[in-house]
């Protein structure tokens, strides 16, 4: 038995012990503490050990085609099991006076995206983030923040949308497992795959086309500009615990699942010219297009959401430049964005719920009555704009300087140019971001409108994102250590 | 002991039943029920003790391989469930019969159960016509049992016209095979179609005419148009009886007259696999397109009944290959085993509802949620599986036939079932999400009596360890063809 198996089965077992009437505050807080215990545990173990797979355990559910309930973790998987862990008992605490259901969805999702971070078996990973979309799915159904028809449709669309996303990725990863499955029989395990894959790897021009597959369904898992649409409103909609869960975490998984699956068994895949052309256009839409369209939202909820769907532009940077620092840059900035976007998420439901509306026109001055969930706000956005000391800065700068090698004067590469274009990308952060701050928090109080700050327990989720961006801001080589040569 | 006792004896207490209600009209139904319950629950105990060989002047047509085992299993298990099922739904039903009574509820399928079991068995195409008919004749009975329902007299006499139609044409392609290769045995037929002196022309006409007179009996498109008709029409029970009970035996046929005639050096094979890949597809997307048109529950699993079917065919058009342990034969008798417990829970649902004075509608299932929420999360486990959601046995099932397809390189077919499978996440989620809205539902509590729950509680428990560790069915059905057929 691996500590892993523990941290996946322990939310999923809360989850059922709340349905079964166990008290839910307490068991889901206890479940989520525990876990984010277990995790710093593992963590802890795994820097002291050599780079690789640690806490390998495999049980076998099928000989043929080989399938095993295999966990093991890295120090990239290990530092998404620290975000799942610790977004989810935020998501969890700030939770106030909601039925159950709430309870259950957090724990299911961040189970759900436990489990897919910490298997080993492609069959596995695949069905965990399945597992963690239902609730999702639900839970803006029926618990958004809408009218009943407008959140079906907005429910149904990222459905569609997602669903879709997940039957491409279906159909890469069974190409995966057919063609690197090798000799007699088909197999869905990782490092398997992975050992195939260097032995006899693939013509160059299979792996592209492969990779593009992948490419296209974990995209639209992350919201990659042009399959982005599904996103914004339903991070607008979603319930909070549910787009704190999925926005922070559960995008994440298709960020990883390139990291873990595309880029070591298609290594050069991803370096064919077209498919990085492509890559590299795809992202600029995230970046500069989605840019755009923040700074014109002119509701609270909106910014949040359509900033979360562009700083995925800058992930997929890491990944298209494929080096050592970008890549782990890449990962510096999943964990970072995961958190900030956890907290801005967090604290602007609490917003609604006492407001009643986010739009900026109607806002103004809420400092006065609300300072301290004023300054973690402030945390949350200034590290979503990049100021330095706090987490996402430090991921920033890996991924720009990892994207902009091998310079020659007077020939710019298209990663190059990109790197270029997506510069301005931190500016419209800035421009969309302090906008939002100065309207809702400073000027002229005279709008009716005021909030008051939590009380201090429901402080507590909130402060322990923010530490979270400052110390890992401050300190980014703690994470990095534990990544190790994953890359 | 031989399993032939198990079969006539079976027979014979439902004639017993039959006579017994006859001569003691006072007798109360819950007794009857209660017998032919007892009698089958005690066939199931004693199926594993019966592997005696058989009286030798009857293995010319009976045969005892593991396949034949698990379809006797498969039935008796069915057969029980519905035997409940009838009891449950009791007092709704009666109001529909003439006199009140419902006698022949629990003695037909006891005679159908033991027609299924035989066929199972059989070894030439007249056993199968004997026992296909056995089962076929007695479900006319049973689909317009609710006499004074208009709906089930209608599609009683649906399914009566064109059940003789396609018997007719079954009988018809069996003469031709006959006149083709000079005999009624499977071994026999696929050793004189690997014989090029056979005449071509004939054995593919007289295989047609019988692959389409099983396409009658297994809903295949483009000979389903009855089912959805005929399935809303019947008492649930029956309906459920028919879905998983007369489905199975048909594939039980297909299987063995697949295998002859796609014996190594078939002179058909190539037109047979052809069609049945042309079959399959057609009937997984006329299942599931209208599926998602459909207002009425009962009407949306006959339409979703058809679908599965189709990937059923698929799986029988993928002939054996050295990269998988199970045969075609094997993975549809493991899709089917998978099939019984999502799709009985299904009718277990409805009926439940009609038997609390609800209607089968979609709009009916509002806020089952909170009517009964054990029984709203037992159907949501078995839509999610029917959906193929990772984690429950539906999606093993489907991923078999997809990886057989896939490792055959039948593209097209494999698309047609990616997007009916992409069709069905949307019809069942549809159900579920409206078990789930709350808003504009007056909640009366919806009972359910505990052996319902235990019986539904050991069907989602069988949904989900078949769908987390599904190697033991496997091996079961791995095990070497002849282990316990007559020396």
């Amino acid at each position: 038995m691996s500590v892993l198996e523990i941290i996946i089965a322990l939310p999923l077992l809360a989850a059922l012990a709340v349905w079964l009437g166990a008290p839910a505050r307490a068991a889901s807080l206890g479940a989520t503490f525990v876990n984010l215990a277990l995790v710093l545990y593992a963590s802890v173990q795994y820097a002291a050990k050599p780079a690789g797979l640690a806490f390998t355990n495999a049980r076998v559910v099928l000989e043929n085609p080989a399938i095993s309930f295999a966990v093991g973790a890295d120090g990239v998987s290990l530092t998404l099991a620290l975000l799942t862990s610790l977004v989810m008992l935020a998501a969890v605490w700030q939770i106030e006076d909601r039925p159950n259901i709430f309870y259950i969805s957090s724990l299911l999702i961040g189970g759900g995206a436990m489990g897919a971070f910490l298997t080993t078996d492609v069959f596995f990973i695949y069905a965990f983030h399945e597992l963690a979309l239902i609730p999702t799915f639900l839970m803006i159904a029926l618990h958004g923040r809408a009218d009943a028809a407008q959140r079906k449709a907005v429910a149904w669309k990222a459905t569609i949308y997602l669903g879709a996303g997940s039957l491409v990725l279906l159909a890469g990863l069974a190409w995966v497992v057919l063609e690197f499955s090798g000799g007699s029989k088909l197999t869905f395990d990782l490092e398997a795959l992975r050992n195939q894959a260097q032995l006899t790897p693939l013509p160059v021009a299979k792996q592209a086309q492969i990779f593009f597959v992948l490419l296209l369904g974990f995209g639209t898992l992350v919201s990659l500009f042009p399959f982005h649409s599904w996103a914004a409103p339903a991070y607008a909609t979603a319930p909070t615990p549910v787009a704190m869960l999925h926005s922070g975490v559960l995008k994440k998984f298709g960020l990883y699942g390139l990291i873990r699956i595309a880029l070591p068994l298609l290594p050069q895949g991803a370096q064919v010219e077209w498919v990085q052309n492509a890559l590299l256009l795809m992202l600029l839409g995230n970046i500069l297009v989605m840019g755009l369209v923040t700074i014109h939202a002119n509701r609270l909820d909106d910014t949040l959401a359509n900033s979360s769907v562009m700083h995925m532009g800058y992930i997929f940077l890491g990944l298209a430049a494929g080096t050592e620092i970008a890549l782990k840059g890449a990962v510096l900035l999943m964990f970072a964005h995961g958190v900030s976007i956890a907290l801005l998420f967090g604290l602007c439901g609490r917003m609604r719920n006492q407001l009643g509306t986010l739009e900026y026109n109607k806002l103004g001055g809420l400092a006065t009555h609300a300072p301290a969930f004023t300054v973690l706000f402030a945390f949350g956005a200034f590290a979503s704009i990049g100021l330095p000391g706090l987490a996402n800065f430090a991921g920033e700068v890996m991924v720009f300087a990892g994207s902009f090698t091998e310079f020659k004067a007077g020939e710019l590469s298209n990663l190059h140019w990109t790197v270029i274009l997506a510069l301005w990308g931190v500016v419209m952060s800035a421009v969309y971001m302090l906008r939002a701050y100065r309207n809702i928090f400073h000027g002229s109080a005279n709008t009716g409108l005021f909030m008051t700050d939590p009380v201090f327990s429901q402080r507590l989720p909130f402060i322990l994102l923010a530490a979270t961006l400052l110390v890992t801001g401050c300190c980014p080589w703690l994470l990095l250590n534990l990544m190790k040569s994953a890359l | 002991m031989s399993v032939f006792t198990i079969e006539a004896g079976l027979a014979l207490l439902g004639l017993v039943l039959l006579l017994v209600e006859a001569f003691k009209p006072d007798i109360s139904r819950r007794t009857l029920g209660l017998t032919a319950i007892a009698g089958t629950a005690f066939a199931l105990v004693l199926l594993p003790f019966c592997g005696a060989p058989l009286p030798s002047f009857m293995q010319p047509w009976h045969q005892l391989d593991t396949l034949a085992l698990f379809y006797k299993g498969f039935a008796i298990v069915i057969t029980l469930l519905v035997l409940w099922l009838t009891l449950e739904c009791a007092p709704y039903l009666t109001r529909f019969t003439v006199d009140g009574k419902l006698a022949e509820m629990f003695s037909l399928p006891l005679i159908v159960c033991s027609g299924m079991m035989w066929m199972a068995s059989a070894r030439d195409l007249v056993t199968v016509f004997v026992a296909l008919e056995l089962v076929t004749v007695s479900f006319y009975v049973l689909v317009a049992f609710a006499r004074k329902s208009a709906f089930s007299l209608e599609a009683g006499v649906k399914y009566l016209i064109l059940g003789a139609l396609s018997t007719g044409i079954l009988v018809y392609g069996i003469a031709w095979i006959y006149g083709a290769t000079g005999t009624m045995s499977f071994e026999g037929i696929g050793k004189a179609l690997a014989n090029p002196a056979t005449s071509k022309s004939t054995a593919l006409f007289g295989a047609a005419l019988i692959l389409c007179g099983l396409g009658f009996k297994v809903a295949a498109a483009p000979f389903h148009m009855w089912v959805p008709d005929v399935y809303q029409g019947a008492p649930t029970p029956v309906t459920a009886f028919l879905s998983v009970g007369s489905k199975a035996a048909g594939f039980v046929v297909l299987t063995r007259a697949l295998e002859a005639f796609l014996a190594t050096g078939s002179i058909i094979s190539t037109e047979v696999q052809a069609f049945l890949l042309v079959i399959g597809s057609l009937t997984v997307l006329l299942g599931s397109l209208p599926a998602m048109f459909q207002t009425s529950v009962k009407r949306l699993l006959a339409y979703s009944s058809i679908s599965h079917a189709g990937y059923l065919l698929l799986a029988l058009a993928c002939s054996e290959t050295a990269r998988f342990e199970l045969s075609s034969g094997g993975i549809v008798a493991f899709y089917l085993a998978t099939y019984l417990p999502m799709t009985v829970l299904g009718f277990l649902g409805l009926g439940l509802m009609r038997a609390n004075g609800l209607g089968e509608d979609i709009k009916d299932f509002t806020g089952l949620a909170k009517r009964n929420p054990t029984l709203a999360l037992f159907m949501t486990i078995s839509f999610a599986s029917l959906a193929g959601l990772p984690l429950t046995a539906g999606f093993i099932g489907k991923l078999f036939v997809f990886l057989g397809l896939a490792d055959h390189g039948y593209w097209g077919a494999l698309s047609c079932a990616v997007i009916a499978a992409a069709a069905g996440f949307y019809y069942y989620f549809k159900t579920i999400l409206a078990m789930y809205t709350t808003e504009g539902v007056e909640t009366t509590a919806l009972t359910l009596s505990t052996a319902s729950k235990a019986v539904a509680g050991v069907l989602v428990l069988i949904i989900l360890i078949l769908g987390v560790y599904p190697k033991p069915l496997q091996k079961v059905l791995t095990a070497s063809p002849a282990v316990v057929s007559a020396k």
